[in-house]
Order: C-alpha cells, then structure tokens, then sequence
C-alpha cells in the first residue's frame, strides 16, 4: 500500500502539499512515484516564476512514462529542489522528504481548503484501483 | 487475466509489478528497473521469458522447409548446435517476426518466437507445409529462462549440475547445447555475456530459485528493453512489424539473397532493392536531459524521422532510441526531437548499438 502521511493536504492529481512557515511545499505522492517506476528527469518552474492552479508547472519522467505536474494553486516559486536534477531518483526514495519538488508563497489564505485530506486521496487510490 | 509462465508464483513473491505483454502476466520489474539494469551489466541477471514459444521443427525436410520458409538460410548452420538470427517474412517481405533457429539435429531445429505473434506464425508456418516431410511441434511445455551478465557463468557454478556447467563453459557464442533435460543456449537479449535455458516448465521454479540464491538478481522487461536498446537490438512490434522489410529495420544482414535460394518474401525484397530503399533505421541519442518516447518526431538537414523505441540509457544517462529516417541520412548528423510542447531537443543520429560488454560505444 502506498503511503499517505496523514498531516498533508493532497490534489487529484497526485501531488502532496505541506504547510511550511508562510508558505507550502510541493511534491507527487507515494503512490504517484510507485506508479511511474525509475525516475529519470525532472523539469522544475524558475524561482519567481507565477503559478496558475490548476495548470501544468513541472515534468517529471521516468523511465515508463512523462508525467506533468500540476500547481495545487495559485502563487509563487519561492525555492525549488535543485539538488533532484542529479539525484532524480529521490522521488523513489523519499517522495514526501528529500523528494519534494518547489516551495511556493503568496498563496490565498483559502487555498488548502480547496484540496484533499489525507482520508479523501485515500478514497480517490481506492476509486482507481 | 493474461497466460501465466510457469514463473508466476516466483514473480509475485519477489514482489513485481506485473504487466501485459503479448497477453502475457510479465513482471515489468521487482522494485527498480534501472538497478536491474545496472545487475546484469556489472554482475548478473535473471529473466523470465517463458512467453516466448519454441517451436520444434523435426523431420527429413526440417531444412529446406525453413531455408524457404525464413529470411536468413538454416544452411549457414554448419554443425548441431549454431544458431541464426532472423525473420519470418510475409509474400511482400514484412517482417511476421524476428527469431533464433537453433540447428538440434539435420533432421531437427527449434525455432523461438515472440510471444505475441506465435500463434500468428505457427499457422503461417504449417500453412505453407505443402509437401514438406516436417512436423512443426509448438513446445508449451518448455520455460524459458535467460541469465545475462559478465558473472553469469561464474554464478551458474554450483547451480548447474558440473556436466551442464563444463558443456556451458565450453560453449561458442550463437551455439545451444543439450545437456540431460536442459537445453542451454549461449544467446540473449543484452549485450552481455549470458545464456538461455529451455526446460521442462516444471523444473523451472526451483531452477529460477537456486540462481537468485546464488545471487542472480530477478531482471524484468523493463529493464530487458533498456538492455536490448543499448545493445542495438530491435523489438518486434515497435521497431519493425509486417509494414517493413528487414532491410529498412537495420537488418539486412540477416537475409541471405544468394541466387540460387528461393525463400518466402524474396522477389518483394529484390523488388525493393531495385526501385531503392528509402529508410532506414538507426540510432538516436538525445543531447541534454530528458527520455526519448517511441512516436516522436525527429527532424534534421536530412530530412524527417520518426522514433520507433525510446527510452532512458541508464548505462549512458542519456535519452536513447531508434529512430526510421530517410536512407541517406547519415549517422553523426545533428537534428531535433520534436518535444511534448513542441520544443525542438538537440540530437544526433548515431549508429547502434550504444553499450555492449558493460562499455560505452557513443561519447
């Protein structure tokens, strides 16, 4: 079974949300990494850069399949996981960890409201399987 | 729920994601293809490719049915125990499939198909018996298993009986041995040094079992497609099928047009010879990060390609593939993959294969 940490915030999509200070960090889940294989390659967004919820921000690819990241909502790139473009494979290792992807700021106080909790992306893994 | 190869229990215990392939339940790895991959370039591998069929072929016509009936010619096969790599061509030389003939016997050869089109191949081969004095046995009964690596055979010490271990080692490459109830085979899919082993389909657990206790490590087809692009091997299904001839899949080394040899798919080959073969295919290795995927565009001062097998060289951390581009487009030539949002990605066209032996051949 693929793990969900309980204390974050989760899109339909498969990517994770974590309060951090004033801002959020951003990965793919467990079970998004067990589904993809190897990864291979990742593209991240440049600090600064505006995201749109909803739109595609980042690729990542493994040696199966290439896989768009979507922003879990709106805001800014505040920091992204450098260290991933020599160590992809850390979203294998470490998804909810070392693994993370960006750091964004200037998100709307509402804006987790609008994800999954942990019980609710349990549910969605149980719908696809 | 797809065929089950006589492996299935031993796949799930080792906790593979199993897929589909040629309706066949297939372990696509058991945790990590490219740490698969890295297995049987530097030390060994264990594959399960009980989904392909062998195919007896036995009688007195055994080797003028199969010089007719296949692309390249059983009659290069000089002694009991060489085997030949080639294809099954249809009347208008596209390939039905690509496969090994071992020579067991003058009165004996065992084909190996793929999976997917054997039972496609088995009925075009008794269909064109004719008169042929052969008997053409598909063997259900035998699993196969392959392990590949440079330790291969040191590790196949004390899991082989000593009689199977010595006729292995004294084993030339292409040549297949029957040793007591296993057939042993110096062949893969890889690149590597290794074997293959056809046996009873119950005897095949317990032989799979004591090479990973030996420290063999279970290999799935992902990594065997990464291992077979490197190795410059083509995959039937993706880089060739019955729209294309051997000779624009890269491998007219593998059909024999001497003149006095008439065989299944001739007169369309020689056909094509003449008005000119357009395309070829060839390697592709893309410059900056990132993975080639089978269906991208390639474009270049030589013209337009379409990438046919695609993947991520472990071996080379680079994006791999094969690409069919226009024949006088030469290797070396710089060109562009077309991205998933349109972008053009530097490339080079390079000759195949891309690792073999556990070295590099492209820098």
């Amino acid at each position: 079974m693929s793990k969900v940490p309980a204390e974050l915030r989760y899109t339909k999509s498969h990517e994770w949300v974590r309060a951090a200070g004033d801002g959020f960090v951003v990965g793919i889940t467990d079970h998004a990494q067990d589904l993809m294989g190897d990864m291979v390659f990742v593209e991240l967004p440049k600090t600064g850069t505006r995201l749109v919820a909803g739109k595609e921000c980042a690729v990542v690819e493994s040696v199966k399949a290439a896989s768009d990241i979507y922003a879990p909502f709106s805001g800014e790139v505040t920091e992204i996981n450098a260290a991933l473009a020599q160590a992809p494979e850390t979203l294998n290792s470490d998804p909810y960890g070392a693994g993370w992807l960006f750091k964004m700021g200037g998100v709307e106080g509402q804006a987790l409201e609008g994800l999954l909790d942990a019980a609710g992306y349990e549910a969605l893994l149980a719908q696809e399987t | 729920m797809g065929h089950r190869t006589p492996l299935y229990e031993q796949h799930i215990k080792a906790g593979a994601r199993m897929v589909d392939f040629g309706g066949w339940d297939m372990p696509l790895h058991y945790g990590s293809q490219i740490a698969e991959h890295h297995a049987v370039r530097t030390a060994a591998g264990i594959f399960d490719v009980s989904h392909m069929r062998a195919v007896d072929i036995r009688g007195p016509d055994a080797r003028p049915f199969l010089r007719y009936m296949l692309a390249n010619d059983v009659a290069k096969l000089a002694v009991p125990g060489k085997a030949l790599y080639g294809c099954l061509l249809n009347e208008q030389g596209g390939i039905l499939d690509d496969l090994l003939t071992y020579f067991v016997a003058p009165d004996w050869y065992r084909l190996v198909v793929n999976a997917g089109p054997a039972q496609q191949d088995i009925a075009w081969l008794r269909r064109h018996v004719a008169s042929w004095a052969v008997e053409i046995t598909p063997r259900p009964d035998l699993a196969m298993i392959a392990v590949q690596g440079p330790r291969a055979y040191t590790l196949a010490h004390g899991v082989l009986e000593p009689d199977t271990h010595a006729a292995l080692l004294q084993l030339k490459p292409f040549s297949a041995v029957l040793s007591g109830d296993l057939f042993v085979a110096r062949t893969g899919y890889t690149g590597e040094e290794g074997f293959e082993i056809l046996l009873a389909a119950e005897r095949a657990p317990a032989l799979w079992e004591a090479f990973v206790r030996h420290g063999v490590v279970p290999a799935g087809l992902g990594a065997r497609d990464t291992l077979r692009l490197e190795a410059g091997m083509n995959l039937y299904g993706r880089d060739m099928d019955a729209t294309v001839s051997p000779l624009e899949a890269g491998l007219a080394w593998t059909v024999s047009l001497t003149p006095e040899r008439d065989f299944l798919g001739r007169e369309a080959l020689l056909a094509l010879r003449e008005r000119g073969v357009a395309l070829r295919l060839t390697g592709l290795l893309l410059a900056g990060p990132g993975v080639l995927r089978a269906g991208q565009e390639v474009r270049g001062a030589w013209g337009e390609g379409v990438v046919t097998s695609g993947t991520f060289s472990p071996s080379l951390a680079h994006g791999i593939g094969f690409v069919r581009v226009p024949q006088a487009a030469p290797d070396g030539a710089l060109c562009e993959v077309v991205g998933r949002s349109g972008q053009g990605n530097p490339a080079r066209l390079v000759a195949p294969p891309f690792v073999r032996n556990g070295r590099a051949l492209i820098d």
